[in-house]
């Protein structure tokens, strides 16, 4: 390692971080907000679900350099802008989230929402006040997965480039230089944990009833 | 996007050592090399985890922390290394098979040992109970009810080696990531998207393969039951 090369360049490492991080997040979120209508839908009405999962699988088989380049032709968007990155990385998140949103919602018990029912309340308030809340879990577990594999993938947009950490990584193969390498390479495994905790975090906040049963 | 469809039916791009067909053929022959070595490596590691029960925590560990892994940090990294310590082809094989054999032994394993811990204890014990010996238990009956699982392993694990092995064409290695890469360097566009369709295609061929032989391998008595598709879901990754 070439501590002064780095020194150097912080400022430099520092951006290429921000805008990893926000490529990354951005497409987790958007693909959670998307995914969660369509998991609903999915659990709600049994025969969307077959399509809906078998569109995902397909989604997933596409390489993400290859749906990188292909997306600017398909959107009419210039190569190098981030908005591909975002899109493609927010279209594996809604693949793998709808099945785990619709999974997690045939979870919940059928007595709680009928329960909910004879309270009166409404289908779609019962959805979101009640059945949602109870499959946190389940979904922020494939959240964290959707998180952590998007904050790795993003790095392979450095290949078209676009600005992020993996562009360390082609700069290291230009130079012959192992230092911003293995940089790009910690500062992504430390980007994915922080993730990790921050899902983490937000599950134990949605769940309080989990840690008032621990306790 | 029609401008890679001429590419594509242009006859010249696909004849000769830079062709398609050559290309198509390198893909391959990465993806081939780098699935029978992790095969031969994480379905009897997986076999034996799964029925012994030991070592679970520390392999389920691993692998995700290679979920987090940025491939194509990893791949240049060990290039360099190469350069400095290998000769000959080896200096561009070497590292890029051995990323992809990384890449693809993760899923295998853990979808190997999670499908025969889940094995029903029940069959488990009537085996035993018949006088079947650890062995004969084995491959008698936990490989066969856990091949669906086994078979899902082997379809991520091939879906992430012919993606990153498009990768491996920024270190100088063949295959149909030339085609995307050459293009940008060239600013030719339609020979780019030419490249990222004919990846996509035999990424998505190939796991129609992989799901077809399945269907052929896996007892009627096992297959269709959504249990091992819910299973399978947490194991999927996108694919590099």
């Amino acid at each position: 390692m070439r501590w002064d090369w780095l020194a150097r360049n912080a400022p430099q490492i520092w951006d290429y971080l921000l805008q990893h991080a926000w490529l990354a997040a951005s497409a987790t979120l958007l693909g959670l907000v998307i995914a969660l209508p369509l998991g609903a839908l999915a659990s709600r009405y049994s025969w969307t679900y077959p399509p809906l999962t078998t569109l995902a699988g397909l989604l997933y088989t596409i390489p993400s350099l290859a749906l990188f380049v292909v997306l600017p032709g398909l959107l009419g968007t210039r190569i190098l802008d981030p908005i591909n990155v975002v899109i493609a990385l927010t279209i594996y998140t809604v693949a793998l989230m709808v099945r785990v949103v619709a999974d997690a919602l045939a979870s919940v018990p059928e007595l709680v929402r009928q329960s909910a029912l004879a309270m009166g309340y409404r289908p779609l308030r019962s959805l979101i006040t009640v059945q949602l809340p109870l499959a946190v879990p389940v979904i922020g577990a494939g959240l964290r997965v959707a998180a952590v594999s998007n904050v790795s993938l993003v790095s392979v947009a450095a290949l078209l480039g676009v600005p992020q950490l993996g562009s360390l990584f082609t700069q290291g193969l230009q130079l012959d230089f192992a230092t911003p390498i293995v940089a790009g390479i910690v500062l992504s495994l430390a980007l994915a944990v922080v993730f990790d905790a921050i899902i983490l975090l937000a599950i134990r906040i949605g769940t309080p009833w989990a840690r008032a049963v621990r306790s | 996007m029609g401008g890679a469809l001429t590419w594509l039916t242009t006859g010249s791009n696909w004849s000769g050592s830079g062709g398609v067909w050559a290309r198509l053929l390198e893909h391959l022959r990465y993806t081939g090399i780098a699935m029978a070595i992790a095969l031969v490596i994480a379905l009897p590691l997986g076999a034996l985890i799964g029925h012994t029960g030991k070592g679970v925590a520390a392999v389920s560990g691993v692998a995700n922390a290679f979920r987090a892994l940025p491939t194509l940090g990893v791949l240049i990294v060990l290039t360099l290394w190469a350069f400095d310590n290998l000769k000959g082809s080896l200096t561009f094989l070497a590292p890029s098979i051995a990323v992809l054999v990384v890449l693809a032994i993760p899923p295998m394993l853990s979808n190997t040992y999670a499908g025969i811990a889940a094995v029903d204890p029940a069959a488990r014990d009537a085996a035993k109970g018949m006088g079947m010996t650890g062995g004969k238990v084995l491959t008698a009956v936990e490989i066969p009810v856990a091949l669906p699982l086994i078979l899902s392993g082997i379809r991520s694990a091939y879906l992430q080696v012919v993606a990153t092995a498009t990768i491996a064409a920024v270190i100088g290695l063949g295959g149909l990531g030339r085609f995307v890469l050459d293009g940008q360097k060239q600013q030719d566009y339609a020979e780019m998207v030419a490249g990222a369709i004919l990846v996509a295609l035999v990424a998505i061929i190939g796991d129609r393969i992989i799901a077809l032989i399945g269907r052929l391998v896996v007892s009627p008595g096992i297959s269709g039951r959504r249990v091992r598709e819910k299973a399978a879901t947490l194991e999927t990754v996108p694919p590099t």
